[in-house]
């Protein structure tokens, strides 16, 4: 593991923002934090950075089996990706690059042409060789994450850290910029840890998912564990569309409006009150009853995109969604105000009721 | 005549708007800037530069440069460090620390001045103590200085605190994880970041310095040729009938205005240029 840490907490006054993190990083993959606002992400990044302390009676950070808890920011080698950028808007792409290099002490400061290899080598591993001699606002938002990204790698870190990488780019820039990142990263394989609140740019660009919630760790994974196998109504809530019904588990079934549902899950789960999840792809519609079906009516659609959302409404004012395949969609002619059977064909239940996570 | 846009005003708003403002500025800040030099050259140049052989002048003069010279390096440090402190750190007290540095605006320079007489002064909490060891700092060059640091404490912090605020921390993050040490930090960084803020304030402050009268007048004791700075300088000559001397002093301040005024314009039109350097953070949401 090319960073561990144990047991951080960190508190701002009465605000509790990590609650004894333990983390493990795996050595040149890409790693997301991903989480709301104020679960604790850029804290518990900053803190592995150096830049925040976290509170007394916290465990170690290692890098590389080395603890680095009590080295100060410059002695890490961490690069450090801000989401503003924060590059040095009186210096050139080129000063901003070797700026890490030329503020080493003078015996470890490398000649001037390896300098100038080095930055050139850099600007053309993140395409902007053609740039050097720009200022910073002469750049667009993606060509300046680029350059700090080029300027965080220029001093060889051990760990490359970004803080809501894409977050300050327009959504057609940061969809392009996320796939070069990952590109860029096959080549270069460096350990890297990235906080982002959006799912879908954790569940592409990384190889393990971290999600935060409250100053804790909901679940670690792989992108299909924390998708497909959430171990929390957290997880499952934050990452992508969920339906959430009120319902009751009784001997090993699962009730929830007028269904009820043989489900695993159930099994082994206390009798009472529960709440369902059931994501929009897990609903089939049908023209006639099934055993485990519930009539609804159909009260709006959305079919700009690969799968039609439907908005469902039932007799008794449930409202959730249904996502169809264009072909269904044009095969049962699918209309508002059409009555329909819909079949949940997965569905969920955790342990417990744990009223956090609703929102 | 083509139609006028729909939010423009009828053109004779336009020309009230105008003229009152030029009228108004000509009146108040022109005719008096003119008249300083017209007073001055009244007997001519030759009787101009006599002003200034003087030895009561020259030493005004001198006065009024060792003041400002001591006043705007201790507030540039001052302020910097206060625009430091206030912009950068959370502590206690942060609030009072940003309105006690506006104190010296809203105090009258008068109050300022004997507030300093209370302290240093025969009479006052520290006047036995320093006559005891021979010291004089009030009616003596000391005190003018103090007033003068007192009086232009303001200037520089207040440029850069709004700025330094604005830009936050990232910048200097970002240099601490590249390696470099706190004072590469603040060289290469936070100060390229607000130099030219920094000039702004400096510019402003030396104006003040040099032309500051209230404060100035309460501590300096009006010995001639030993503490009095240019501004009473002025006044003395004045108030003694000799109008062309005065004005002629007078006209070196009212340069100085002017040289502040271009170099302030000159500062504000760099600024606007180079976005790059002061608006770039605007970007942030």
């Amino acid at each position: 593991m090319s960073i561990t840490v144990e047991n951080i907490s960190k508190s701002y006054g009465a605000f509790r923002a990590l609650k004894g993190v333990s983390l493990e990083v795996p050595d040149a993959r890409i790693t997301a934090l991903l989480g709301p606002s104020g679960s604790g992400k850029t804290t518990l990044l900053r803190i592995i950075a150096g830049l925040e302390a976290p509170d007394e009676g916290s465990g170690p950070i290692r890098f590389h089996q080395e603890d680095v808890a009590g080295r100060r920011v410059q002695e890490r080698r961490v690069g450090f990706v801000f989401q503003h950028y924060a590059l040095f808007k009186h210096m050139t792409v080129f000063e901003n690059v070797a700026f890490g290099l030329r503020v080493r002490p003078k015996h470890e400061r490398p000649e001037r042409a390896v300098i100038d290899r080095k930055v050139h080598d850099l600007l053309q591993l993140v395409q902007l060789d053609g740039m050097a001699h720009r200022y910073p606002s002469q750049l667009s938002g993606g060509q300046r994450q680029r350059v700090a990204l080029a300027r965080a790698l220029a001093v060889e870190p051990r760990v490359l850290l970004l803080d809501e990488p894409f977050g300050a780019l327009d959504a057609r820039v940061r969809k392009q910029l996320r796939v070069w990142l990952r590109r860029l990263h096959d080549e270069i394989a460096i350990t890297s840890l990235f906080v982002t609140h959006d799912q879908d740019e954790a569940l592409e660009v990384a190889d393990r998912v971290v999600v935060m919630n409250e100053g804790r760790i909901e679940q670690a994974g792989s992108p299909e564990e924390v998708f497909h196998d959430p171990a929390t109504e957290f997880v499952m809530n934050f990452l992508g569309h969920v339906n959430v019904f009120d319902g009751r588990i009784e001997d090993g079934k699962v009730t929830f409006a007028s269904v009820q549902v043989e489900h695993p899950d159930a099994a082994h789960l206390h009798a009472g009150p529960t709440r369902v999840f059931i994501r929009p792809h897990e609903l089939s519609l049908h023209l006639l009853p099934r055993s485990d079906s519930l009539p609804a009516r159909v009260t709006g659609i959305h079919a700009a995109g690969p799968a039609v959302r439907l908005t469902l409404a039932t007799e008794a004012g449930l409202v959730f969604s249904a996502d169809v395949s264009q072909d269904v969609y044009r095969s049962l002619k699918v209309a508002v105000g059409g009555r329909f059977w819909v079949q949940p064909r997965d569905l969920r239940v955790f342990p417990g009721i744990a009223d956090q996570t609703r929102d | 005549m083509g139609l006028r846009p729909s939010t423009a005003e009828p053109r004779w708003v336009r020309l009230l708007l105008v003229s009152v403002t030029l009228l108004f500025l000509g009146a108040f800040l022109v005719t008096p800037l003119v008249a300083v030099f017209v007073e001055a050259f009244r007997k001519g140049l030759g009787a101009y530069l006599a002003s200034f052989a003087d030895p009561a002048v020259l030493s005004a003069i001198r006065l009024t440069l060792l003041a400002a010279g001591i006043a705007v390096p201790v507030n540039l440090v001052f302020g910097l460090a206060a625009a430091w402190a206030v912009a950068k750190f959370e502590f206690p007290g942060k609030s009072l620390l940003t309105t006690l540095i506006d104190l010296p605006l809203a105090v009258s320079p008068v109050v300022s001045g004997l507030i300093y007489v209370l302290v240093f002064g025969l009479h006052g909490w520290l006047g036995p103590w320093l006559q005891a060891h021979d010291l004089q700092v009030i009616f003596a060059v000391p005190g003018i200085v103090l007033a003068t640091v007192f009086v232009t404490v303001p200037f520089v912090a207040r440029e850069l605190i709004p700025l330094m605020q604005e830009q936050g921390t990232e910048d200097e993050e970002s240099a601490l994880t590249l390696g470099a040490s706190g004072w590469q930090t603040f060289r290469r960084v936070t100060l390229p970041n607000v130099r030219w803020a920094l000039l702004y304030g400096v510019i402003l402050c030396n104006a003040r310095a040099m032309g500051e009268f209230g404060a100035v007048s309460v501590v300096s004791g009006h010995i001639r040729g030993k503490t009095n700075t240019v501004p009473l300088q002025v006044e003395i000559l004045y108030n003694e009938y000799n109008f062309v001397a005065a004005f002629a002093v007078a006209s070196l301040l009212a340069m100085l205005a002017l040289v502040t005024l271009a170099a302030k314009t000159l500062v504000e039109w760099r600024v606007a240029a180079a976005p790059a350097s002061i608006f770039a953070a605007g970007e942030k949401p």
